[in-house]
């Protein structure tokens, strides 16, 4: 019993660390047993895909003959390929219509709810639109913004402004979906940033208002700095997300007017599920995946560079 | 609670008079922000509302009126199978038949199988990340969390070939299996609580002889109930709002669920002037499921969706 009593505490079990002995075999027998689902699970649809993917992109592959071998082909093509860096760049116009203005309306969002609004049934309503499914909120918005009929145009039409064709136009198309996707999360960007924003404790708000700031002064001089971390988290989350729009350009526009919102995904997707070219799909998907870890790098050292001076 | 911070009563009075009047005009600026929220939030689902209980004809001649024109609850009934299709032709609709009730079905089949698999399976190894100690747990715990930073369509790829290889193609297997036993985000997710919860219980429990998997069973997941619960909750809307997967291997009429099924009849409806009352009334029914969950659940997962964030 005593030993037992031991070997339970974590501690004394990190001080001796031959897990070899009987009590230890035990654990780690019921630990991989634990973890054995997960691990078929991860195994099966993560890791080998993986490995299977890489190896994909190096071959020309239509899913029905036998892959043929290409080396670096498919890469050496892609980075040629007009439609493909045409897809890159259209990806971050997107990016940049959606993220900046949806983080500052998160924000705009969040500061009215940390400081005026109580009781969390109101700030249930931030995360409405995000439960609802991409196809959905696509079809809403189709229906809103058409050209002819949609209560926007019907709207813009009645106080003397030209109609729009908003999902239709070469122009307005990526706006659109950028719109609509703000839409779709800024309540949850909210969200996030408010928890970040009600870990400060409330006594420094009231410091700053005995000595007389205003909401604004203390917006920039208290809250924006606390909130670095949850701000670097919603970013680098948010950013990775945006990359890889799909849904609502599958519903609407799927790449059109002409190529207008063809992005990396949708480029991706006609590769692999129109052309049948996997091996190329494939490479093109590995890009993607750099580019996004390179992002995601970039932003959490730009991040954590501020960090130190306001420490 | 005593608090020290709390300001002295002659501070008080001072900042009373000075920031009187500016805490008015924030706070009505505050109350504009929200009325505009609830506003752009709500007024989406309104008007597909109001369209799915207006005639197709009506809605033509009378594109401004806030209530439906020509109301009917046609639509409603002919996505319900309710009407015929001739009936539903003569009601102004387009006579496409979607079938609802097969397609909700099918999505709540395949939602229901991946949370409830994905949950139980991620508990598990999550409790085994958080509590028990074997070789390679921070290893393996690692490449977990390293793929939640691979982008979908890298792993839907070979995914895609693995489900066609196995002949899943168009099967209730073929759209679940990558779900079911386990996603990063999950394991992630629960260990995070497991490893919020007070260990004297578990220690208590080891003394009087439980075996791992009681403290598992009795300890562990009633005292983690909420967050279990909840990332049950979230698992099920991530799958009910999927697409991209379920659209490629899951689009034949048997085992297609509601996303694909909405795209589809949108695709199919005549490019001039798609049936939008048919459209809206099937909108609207695929998220009632979901609307039906914020309203009993909204705010508790608001919390815990703030809770990732902050983690």
């Amino acid at each position: 019993m005593s030993t037992q009593a031991v070997a339970v505490t974590p501690r004394a079990a990190r001080v001796r660390p031959d897990w070899m002995r009987g009590w230890r075999r035990r654990e780690t027998l019921v630990a991989w047993l634990f973890i054995l689902p997960s691990l078929i699970g991860f195994t099966v649809f993560y890791l080998v895909p993986a490995i299977r993917g890489l190896y994909i992109s190096f071959t020309d592959w239509d899913l029905l003959s036998t892959p043929t071998f290409v080396g670096a082909d498919n890469y050496r093509n892609l980075l040629q390929d007009g439609d493909f860096r045409h897809s890159l760049w259209v990806t971050l116009y997107y990016v940049l219509l959606n993220i900046p203005l949806q983080t500052m309306l998160g924000l705009i969002i969040a500061v009215v709810f940390d400081r005026f609004v109580h009781g969390s049934g109101w700030r249930s309503l931030l995360l409405l639109p995000w439960l609802m499914p991409n196809v959905i909120v696509a079809l809403l918005f189709l229906w809103l913004l058409d050209p002819g009929l949609g209560i926007f145009n019907v709207f813009l039409d009645a106080i003397g402004l030209p109609k729009q064709s908003f999902f239709g136009s070469v122009g307005q198309a990526m706006p659109t979906i950028a719109g609509v996707n703000i839409w779709r999360f800024v309540g949850y960007t909210a969200l996030l940033i408010l928890a970040g924003m009600q870990r400060i404790p409330k006594d420094v708000y009231e410091a700053g208002a005995i000595d007389g700031a205003s909401e604004t002064r203390m917006f920039f001089n208290i809250t924006l700095p606390l909130l670095k971390p949850v701000l670097t988290f919603v970013l680098v989350t948010s950013v990775v997300g945006s990359f890889q729009i799909f849904d609502t350009i599958a519903v609407t526009t799927k790449g059109g007017p002409v190529d207008a919102t063809r992005v990396i995904n949708w480029f991706i997707y006609q590769q692999a599920f129109e052309r049948f070219k996997f091996g190329y799909a494939t490479a093109a998907s590995l890009i993607l995946f750099v580019i996004l870890v390179i992002v995601s790098l970039v932003q959490m050292r730009l991040l954590n560079a501020n960090e130190s001076d306001l420490a | 609670m005593a608090d020290l911070a709390v300001p002295q009563p002659a501070e008080i009075e001072a900042r009373r008079t000075r920031r009187g009047p500016r805490i008015e005009r924030d706070r009505t600026g505050a109350w504009i922000v929200l009325a505009l929220l609830v506003f752009i939030t709500l007024f989406p689902f309104y008007w597909a509302l109001r369209t799915a209980l207006s005639t197709q004809r009506d809605l033509l001649s009378d594109p401004t009126n806030l209530l439906p024109v020509g109301f009917t609850w046609a639509s409603f009934k002919a996505a319900l199978g309710m009407i015929s299709a001739e009936a539903s032709v003569a009601a102004g609709g387009s006579g496409r038949v979607f079938h609802f009730w097969r397609y909700l079905g099918n999505t709540f089949l395949v939602s229901t199988l991946v949370a409830v698999g994905q949950t139980w399976f991620s508990a598990m190894a999550a409790y085994a990340f958080a509590r028990l100690h074997f070789p390679l747990r921070n290893q393996i715990f690692t490449i977990f969390l390293a793929s939640l930073m691979v982008p979908g369509i890298v792993l839907v790829i070979p995914n895609f070939v693995l489900i066609h290889d196995l002949g899943w193609i168009n099967t209730y297997q073929g759209i679940i299996a990558p779900g079911f036993l386990m996603s990063p985000f999950s394991i992630f997710f629960l260990r995070q609580f497991f490893l919020g919860i007070n260990r004297d219980m578990e220690e208590a429990a080891k003394i009087d002889g439980a075996g791992y998997f009681e403290i598992f069973w009795r300890i562990i997941l009633p005292m983690a109930q909420g967050p279990v619960l909840m990332l049950g909750i979230i698992t099920f809307i991530t799958q009910w709002n999927d697409y991209l997967w379920p659209f490629l291997v899951g689009r034949a009429e048997n085992v297609r669920v509601l996303t694909v099924a909405l795209s589809v009849f949108r695709s199919q409806t005549p490019n001039g002037s798609p049936d939008w009352p048919g459209l809206m009334a099937g909108t609207l029914l695929a998220s009632v499921p979901i609307m039906v969950i914020f309203i009993f659940m909204g705010r508790r997962l608001s919390e815990s969706i703030q809770f990732t964030g902050v983690k």
